[in-house]
């Protein structure tokens, strides 16, 4: 068993030595979450758009479970897909089971009513200012949603970087759809866990310290725009 | 906007507003109740199609109420409303309305106008005319919300004349204005008046009722207490109500 002090310093010789397996599982992270956050974007906020403009009966209950499923357990959610996905399932030929499809499919699902939910919120509190303008200006609703949706913008990026958040910090439900496979699978939480089991804590430490700076990076390069905006008061 | 003559009027660059068809109004025996509680009751109003109309009377007389009404914004709870044949919702299309606090959307100054006119169907180049007719050319990139309060309602004011109205309704729209701001509007929406735009604003302010309106609605306690050209009204009121609010009395 390395003692921390040394497995930070291997980690760092790791990242700094641009170690190729390393980058690979960094890439597939990137790529597996990245997509997964823009394919719940693509679902949520239209539909949180939609929940935020609208009323009809059974809207409540359908808020609750909305906000309901923003705690959905990531294994749940890989347990289900990967039932979808097995050979016996219903979509067993696509032959989609561990590849890195399939790990992009568990976390848009787990991903998009955080989306929804939180941009429901958001997209409601602004419509309240503007809905009796937009009533005024006889706006149908597809005008009013793009309206909306381009007018909160900023404010719908900390909505779409809370849902990368929790994609590329999951690892329940990529592990169960995607098998940890080395060179196909393996993503940086699956990574970690196969390697803090394993005992190496030097790899571990090394793609822990990378998800965290990437969480910087991108949480850094969100609240910059943000403030950029709120400069000209467009948030 | 330092003063009247920024404002540089351009009547071959926004199309003149048709002669409306919406005119003239008709309304019969209109009420509006919360709670079962009434706010307007027995409003019975005809305006004709040119001009400017001021609806004048002191705080929680219901003003703001009658303009959504006629507006279409809120339903009534008794009566009707007529605008040449059409229901106020029919209407709501070739009406535009300015709040005394203007909603800017988070966007530039032009691009607040370009979604208007998108949003309408209508030329895109407008743009810039209108923007030239309220004197905010100078100021087409900037963030709307930064505008002054003056500025901001010249943007609203643009953007209501984007969607080239029939009638033009006004909810205080130079209250907390400063005397130049408030001079400023007050010419636009004397200029869309002489293009044919029929104008019905709620004003507190009895100068300006004076210097823009041809007549004037007093409303006291949910009811019209006083219909009269504004000639009339301001030279000898009809009611003790309006006596009472033009001197400046507590009316109650």
């Amino acid at each position: 068993m390395q003692s921390i002090a040394d497995a930070f310093t291997l980690a760092l010789q790791l990242v700094l030595s641009g170690n190729a397996d390393l980058f690979e599982i960094v890439a597939l992270s990137l790529r597996v979450s990245l997509t997964a956050t823009f394919l719940a974007c693509l679902c949520g906020l239209p539909l949180g758009a939609f929940m935020a403009i609208s009323r009809f009966p059974g809207r409540g209950i359908l808020l609750v479970l909305m906000n309901a499923l923003m705690g959905l357990p990531p294994v749940v959610v890989g347990l289900l897909v990967y039932l979808h996905l097995s050979r016996s399932g219903p979509l067993g030929f696509l032959g989609l089971l561990y590849t890195p499809t399939a790990m992009i499919i568990a976390q848009t699902i787990l991903i998009a009513p955080i989306i929804a939910a939180l941009s429901r919120q958001v997209l409601e509190d602004l419509h309240m200012e503007y809905a009796e303008q937009f009533r005024s200006l006889c706006l149908n609703q597809w005008q009013t949603v793009t309206a909306l949706l381009w007018d909160a913008r900023y404010s719908l990026l900390t909505v779409g970087l809370a849902g990368f958040g929790r994609a590329v910090a999951e690892v329940g439900a990529v592990i169960i759809v995607g098998g940890n496979i080395d060179h196909l699978t393996r993503v940086m939480t699956t990574a970690i866990a196969l390697e803090t089991s394993k005992g190496d804590l030097a790899l571990a430490l090394a793609l822990g310290l990378l998800l965290l700076t990437i969480a910087l990076g991108v949480n850094a390069a969100v609240q910059s725009l943000r403030m950029s905006a709120r400069r000209q008061a467009y948030v | 906007m330092s003063s009247l003559g920024t404002i540089a009027f351009t009547p071959n660059a926004i199309p003149q507003a048709a002669a409306p068809n919406l005119m003239p109004l008709r309304v019969r025996d209109l009420g509006l109740s919360f709670e079962g509680e009434a706010v307007l009751s027995g409003v019975n109003l005809d305006l004709g199609p040119h001009g400017c109309t001021a609806i004048m009377g002191p705080n929680g007389a219901g003003k703001s109420l009658l303009l959504k009404l006629l507006h279409g914004l809120i339903s009534p709870t008794t009566g009707e409303i007529n605008w040449g044949g059409q229901t106020a919702a029919a209407a709501m299309a070739r009406q535009a309305l300015v709040f005394q606090k203007p909603v800017l959307l988070r966007r530039s100054v032009a691009a607040n106008i370009d979604f208007v006119l998108r949003a309408k169907g209508r030329p895109r180049s407008l743009c810039n005319a209108l923007l030239d007719h309220v004197g905010l050319a100078q100021k087409a990139r900037q963030p709307a919300r930064l505008l002054s309060g003056g500025e901001a309602q010249r943007l609203a004011l643009a953007r209501a004349l984007a969607t080239e109205p029939d009638v033009l309704f006004l909810d205080e729209a130079t209250a907390s204005l400063d005397p130049a701001s408030i001079l400023s509007i007050e010419t636009i929406v004397r200029d869309a008046c002489a293009r044919g735009v029929r104008v019905i604003c709620v004003t507190h302010d009895i100068g300006q009722a004076r210097r823009l309106a041809d007549d004037v609605v007093f409303l006291q306690g949910g009811r019209i207490a006083e219909h009269s050209a504004a000639r009339d009204f301001f030279s000898a009121p009809q009611t003790t109500a309006a006596r009472d609010y033009l001197n400046g009395r507590l009316v109650l």
